[in-house]
């Protein structure tokens, strides 16, 4: 058969090049410069973990396909002498992307005079599922490209009854095998050793596209000056993509393609026919499946529970409530001890110090400081549970069951993992739509996701029902302030599906879309991990939301605390005019001078310009500061009202809740009533108040065309939605 | 005319769609070109013997294991119905 000429002949010197001893005898990669290698192979098959393990970051591991989408580089100590740069990449089951998250691995590979082109790719395969791991190895092998074959997932394949036999496979294949466990890190010693050698090109090619074809790709390889055939038979498949080819380039291209009758779709689908047959014929004589009672996959039992008709979605509304309570009920232990800590801390340095840089310290950096610290329990625990999720593959079964129900709403299954990830932030969740392949579906996802309620909104929701629900139980188990958590979520979550339907209707573009996707096996999480993502986050938050949120409130107290001109002295000496004439208490007067400054300060007139349009949403001025604040990031509110509200308050007013609750209108009522907190927590649950969102947004969607739409829209339904609750309880 | 219907109705070829929960099929071939490359990359080559797993709650999409592995691939009952199986 035409196949067998295919084979070049496996000579014993050549395969036994290939075991460890032998390596030794290989010269090592010059010490010099620093080596490129790529980490590349299916989605899920362990690429992050394996980065993970080689150059001590925490990429984000978890276990369905489509987890990273973006490169990331970080470097390796190879050994003693021998370091390297490794990059982690997207997944992809073949050299012909099909989605934007796909397409990193070709922009990476086609383009050889580019600085970025590796040295050396180390290809992973995950050998419980080899077969159709194998056709993207055989395809890399093809480009020429030197690589070895990380084997991993050992202890999977081992579970379910796979024996491969490494030694034939390696001569098969003509690259060195390392069989591996990058979730534990076993054999990543033997990898390094293979990786800090100078490898040559892998010795086999395993498919030949047909000789018709030769002059067409002839002619683009030498007129491209490319080391190797296939790569001119990629460039003949996919010009219009690659985004380093001059139109002119293309335009010969499509002139060759033209001449010759070139025709994409059949030959890619008969090449991956051939490449499976030659797979087949490899893996005859290297593996063997035994199948037994015990190894009968234990997945599809948890599944007939877990995506039952009824028990399935029962369940994952039990998860999310959960989720809700956890982050209302469970958190509110630790953050009561957070609050104490912040408090003594406050305490000690005003009994013990004196001063305006006190003040500064004790009225600016800790009250907004305070407003961060005590947010880590929840944050910690959101991330917690979007871990666990992620990581033992229940996510991948929520978008199978909810598919249907997205598709109604212009959304996809996938859809699903953008908008439930965005409940915990938005910018990591909206570059996880690159794994939609179908442009609607993917730009709508993107725009509504912001909707979806991130962690930085849970300040302002704790704060704010804290100060309007009471605290109590509710059917006996949960907890009221909880459920009207959980609502927020809800309404959050039904404005972006209602809002995909709306746009569903309107982008009038029909491209087909489709839901073809690898269901993981259940894993435990690794504990490990999941402490990794959560300090990791918890730091994330702290740090950047803490540094601009002791910015703003460090400008923000001087703000409030100077006025134009001698406007402070003037407003002091009104209210004492006043106070002499109505005989006000020493202690009230205090109180209406220190509020008098306020509002005649900088702070106050810009809030008092914003305050007519804001008004008929029940704000004042003070709430107004606070909403030009948080434009840039929302999670700045609480620190903003904690600095605003301390200004010239009793020191011993402690959490934010009292310094609100302690607010009263001009008839000297609460100010914040049912009505006020409600529409202010609807404006907050709509609002685009997010400049890494609309930053994200544009890189995604290249323009702004998007991101400005996005603003509006949202701006606008905030604003409506505000209107009508205040308009309607007031 | 309605045995006619019937037969025609049996002439016509099964797709993996038709396949009941727990029964197997052999690949024929694949209806759809454009469809038929993400397919053939994730496995389903003709030939290739695919079980019906299971369905998801309202019935869309299904889950297929592919080949003698145990490997679970998703997809909607739209696109299993370009899948057509070997009598
Ligand atoms: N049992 C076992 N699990 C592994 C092994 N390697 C990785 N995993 C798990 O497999 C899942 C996927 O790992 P990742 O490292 O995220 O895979 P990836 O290739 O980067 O995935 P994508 O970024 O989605 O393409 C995670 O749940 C890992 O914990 C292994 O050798 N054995
Ligand atoms: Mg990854």
């Amino acid at each position: 058969m035409a196949r067998a000429t295919l084979i070049s002949d496996p000579t014993g010197a050549a395969a036994s090049a290939l075991t460890l001893e032998a390596l030794r005898d290989v010269p090592p990669r010059s010490h010099r410069e620093l080596t490129r290698i790529a980490l590349i192979g299916n989605p899920n098959s362990g690429k992050s973990s394996l980065f993970n393990q080689l150059t001590g970051l925490n990429q984000k591991v978890g276990n369905f396909p489509g987890v990273t989408v973006d490169r990331k580089t970080g470097i390796s100590q190879l050994t003693a002498q021998h370091r390297a740069e490794i990059i982690d990449l997207p997944g992809t089951y073949s050299l012909y992307p099909k989605s934007l998250d796909e397409k990193v691995i070709t922009d990476l590979l086609y383009d050889q005079a580019s600085d970025q082109y590796p040295d050396f790719v180390v290809v992973t395969v995950d050998a419980s599922n080899i077969r159709r791991n194998l056709l993207l190895f055989t395809q890399l092998a093809d480009l020429g490209l030197p690589a070895v074959l990380a084997l991993n997932m050992m202890d999977v394949a081992a579970q379910h009854g796979v024996q491969i036999d490494i030694m034939a496979l390696q001569q098969e294949l003509g690259v060195p095998i390392i069989p591996m466990n990058a979730r534990n890190g076993v054999g990543i010693a033997a990898l390094k050793i293979v990786m800090s050698r100078q490898l040559g090109p892998p010795t086999r090619s395993f498919y030949e596209p047909g000789d018709d074809l030769l002059p067409m790709i002839r002619q683009i390889r030498y007129y491209f000056n490319l080391h190797n055939d296939y790569l001119a038979l990629h460039y003949a498949h996919q010009f219009r993509q690659i985004s380093f080819l001059t139109p002119d380039d293309k335009a010969y291209i499509g002139e060759l393609v033209e001449k010759y009758g070139f025709q994409a779709t059949p030959r890619q689908a008969q090449e991956t026919i051939d490449r499976y047959a030659r797979i087949n014929d490899i893996l005859l004589n290297t593996v063997t499946v035994t199948r037994t009672e015990k190894n009968e996959p234990y997945s599809n039992k948890i599944d007939k529970v877990l995506t039952h008709k009824v028990w399935g979605y029962l369940i994952f509304f039990g998860v999310l409530f959960m989720m809700f309570q956890a982050v209302f009920a469970w958190a509110s232990y630790p953050m009561e001890l957070i609050d104490q800590g912040v408090t003594w801390i406050n305490q000690l340095v005003q009994t013990n110090f004196d001063g305006p840089l006190v003040n500064l310290l004790t009225e600016g950096v800790l009250a907004g400081l305070g407003g961060v610290l005590i947010f880590i329990p929840q944050i910690a625990l959101l991330f917690a549970f979007i871990a666990v999720l992620e990581e033992t593959g229940y996510m991948a079964r929520v978008t199978f069951m909810m598919d249907r129900i997205m598709r109604k709403f212009g959304l996809n299954g996938k859809s699903v993992v953008p908008l439930i990830s965005g409940v915990a932030c938005a910018v990591p969740a909206i570059m996880s739509a690159r794994t939609i392949e179908n442009w609607k579906d993917r730009i709508i996802t993107i725009f509504v996701t912001p909707l979806m309620s991130c962690s930085a909104r849970i300040p302002v929701y704790t704060v704010l029902i804290a100060l309007v629900v009471p605290d109590e139980p509710v059917l006996g188990i949960f907890n009221l302030q909880g459920v009207a958590l959980m609502g927020l979520y809800l309404l959050g979550f039904f404005a972006a599906i209602f809002s995909a339907l709306a746009l569903k209707l309107l982008l009038r573009t029909e491209n087909k879309s489709y839901f073809i996707m690898e269901f993981p096996v259940y894993r435990w999480p690794r504990w490990k991990n999941v402490g990794i993502t959560i300090v990791e986050k918890v730091k994330a938050f702290v740090f950047q939301a803490g540094k601009v949120i002791v910015a703003i409130s460090v400008i923000l107290w001087v703000l409030a605390s100077y006025g134009p001109g001698n406007a402070l002295e003037q407003a002091e000496a009104r209210v004492r005019a006043t106070a002499a004439e109505q005989r006000y208490t020493p202690e009230y007067t205090d109180i209406r001078i220190a509020s008098e400054k306020l509002e005649s300060s900088y702070a106050g007139l810009f809030g008092r310009t914003l305050e007519p349009a804001i008004r008929p949403l029940g704000f004042d001025w003070k709430i107004g500061i606070a909403l030009i604040t948080s434009f840039a990031a929302r999670e700045v509110f609480v620190g903003t009202i904690s600095t605003i509200y301390s200004v010239g308050q009793d020191a011993d007013m402690r959490t934010v809740q009292q310094k609100l609750a302690a607010e009263k209108d001009d008839n000297g009522q609460p100010f914040f009533t049912p009505a006020r907190a409600f529409s202010l927590l609807v404006f907050y649950v709509f609002a685009m108040q997010c400049m890494s969102t609309l930053a994200v947004v544009y890189r995604e969607t290249k323009g702004w065309k998007w991101p400005l739409l996005q603003l509006l829209y949202m701006t606008g339904l905030a604003y409506v939605s505000s209107l009508i609750v205040y308009q309607l309880f007031k | 005319m309605s045995s006619r219907s019937a037969q025609v109705k049996t002439n016509a070829p099964r797709s993996v769609k038709d396949l009941r929960l727990g029964e197997s099929g052999t690949i024929c071939c694949l209806e759809d070109p454009e469809m038929a490359l993400k397919l053939l990359e994730m496995g389903c080559i003709p030939g290739t013997q695919v079980r019906l797993n299971s369905r998801a709650p309202l019935g869309c999409p299904i889950t297929l294991v592919v080949g003698d592995e145990d490997y679970t691939l998703s997809l909607r009952v739209s696109e299993a119905a370009t899948i057509l199986l070997k009598d």
